[in-house]
């Protein structure tokens, strides 16, 4: 038998809110949108955290400009604190060192994480998901108390095909959905505001392809001075957390 | 203290299942412990045997007997089978904390020792496993 399935909803027991950030194709800019939806929330005076779970290639500590090493252990491991946001990444256990991950190390991976990570009283834990629908999202699914996605989508119609699988797919496990998100967009979210409505999730904004995010990695304060983050906050303003 | 965590995650597995089970009281509960994961055993168990119980007075006076588990990898590119020792020293304290917290991260720190690949399965000793839960009323495997 497994303890550590016993031990997660006690490790989250404080934690009000849990919202997956999720899209199923690589490259659209979920870590962003989790990571300044993060901060969006702290700076609206919310208790957050922030989860990656991108074992393989994690990057909101990137966004975040830490590279702050090992958790502090004290009964279990302590999210790092980094601009007003609790933070746990592999990373912080990493370095640079990379992570092949099979599917099911990276369930258990997840597991182990879940049952040691002491996140306290939050009012919302942002999760940063891997791309794609694989063990990551259903292990998600499976194990996490109060949860719902936040589905991340770009005008592409590559995307727009691949974010309505996702759609469908936590439409079918009756998984709550609090909204979807246009990214990178440059004319507006015709594309993704009509995928929001056929499957009646919420259209919670566009979030503008902005040149000048890329100068801004790594450093918060410019970050919270983008059009990134001016519309990540609206899209926290309509979700009402 | 991360063995504390993963005590209080056996006991309430444990409790989890004697209750499943029927069960009105714990006796005696078996648990393995894999190499991999490193944990000290003593810090383990006193967290199980001298901290829990004043928690949940319900762990009071159980029994916990420790197995441990060597560690096995096999390749999925080769192969081959090796152990522990085989994968790659141990004296990097970052390699050891990291694979401590998590032991999948033992694939960004051990290779095969045949191939050199880090595509190696765990094929036994990973962590910690409930394996038996006795008591009045039941039993538990």
């Amino acid at each position: 038998m497994d303890p550590r399935t016993a031990a997660v909803s006690e490790r989250l027991s404080g934690v009000s809110r849990v919202a997956a950030v999720a899209g199923s194709k690589g490259g659209i800019g979920k870590s962003v949108v989790a990571t300044t939806m993060a901060l969006a929330l702290a700076g609206r005076g919310r208790s957050v955290g922030l989860f990656d779970l991108d074992f393989t290639s994690p990057s909101a500590h990137v966004i975040l400009g830490t590279r702050a090493g090992f958790p502090a252990e004290e009964f279990g491991i302590e999210p790092h604190e980094a601009a007003g946001i609790r933070v746990m990444s592999v990373a912080f256990l990493l370095g640079d060192s990379p992570a092949p991950l099979r599917g099911v190390d990276a369930t258990n991976a997840l597991l182990e994480l879940l049952a040691i990570t002491n996140w306290g009283d939050l009012d919302v834990l942002v999760l940063d998901m891997p791309p794609g629908l694989g063990d990551t999202s259903l292990d998600v699914i499976r194990l996490i108390p109060r949860l719902e996605f936040v589905l991340v989508g770009t005008s592409s119609r590559l995307v727009i095909s691949s974010v309505e699988r996702a759609a469908a797919l936590l439409r079918e496990l009756r998984v709550p959905v609090a909204g979807i998100v246009e990214n990178m967009s440059r004319s507006g979210g015709d594309g993704v505001e009509a995928l929001a409505g056929r499957h009646g999730f919420p259209f919670l904004g566009s979030v503008p392809f902005d040149p000048a995010l890329e100068e801004a990695v790594g450093d918060v304060g410019r970050l919270r001075e983008g059009a990134v983050f001016g519309a990540v906050d609206g899209v926290v303003a309509r979700l009402g957390w | 203290m991360h063995e504390f965590a993963l005590a209080d995650a056996v006991a309430r597995a444990a409790l989890r299942a004697a209750r499943d089970a029927g069960m009105s009281r714990v006796e005696r509960v078996t648990v393995k412990i894999g190499e991999l994961q490193d944990i000290r055993t003593d810090l383990f168990v006193f967290s199980l045997t001298e901290v829990l119980p004043g928690v949940d007075p319900a762990l009071a006076g159980v029994v916990f007997d420790i197995v441990e588990e060597p560690v096995r990898f096999g390749c999925r590119a080769c192969g081959a089978e090796f152990g522990r020792e085989d994968a790659g020293d141990r004296s990097d304290p970052d390699a050891a904390e990291a694979i401590h917290l998590v032991p999948e991260l033992s694939h960004a720190f051990l290779r095969c020792p045949q191939c050199g690949g880090p595509d190696f399965e765990i094929l036994a000793g990973r962590g910690v496993t409930l394996e038996r839960v006795e008591g009045t009323g039941g039993e538990e495997d």
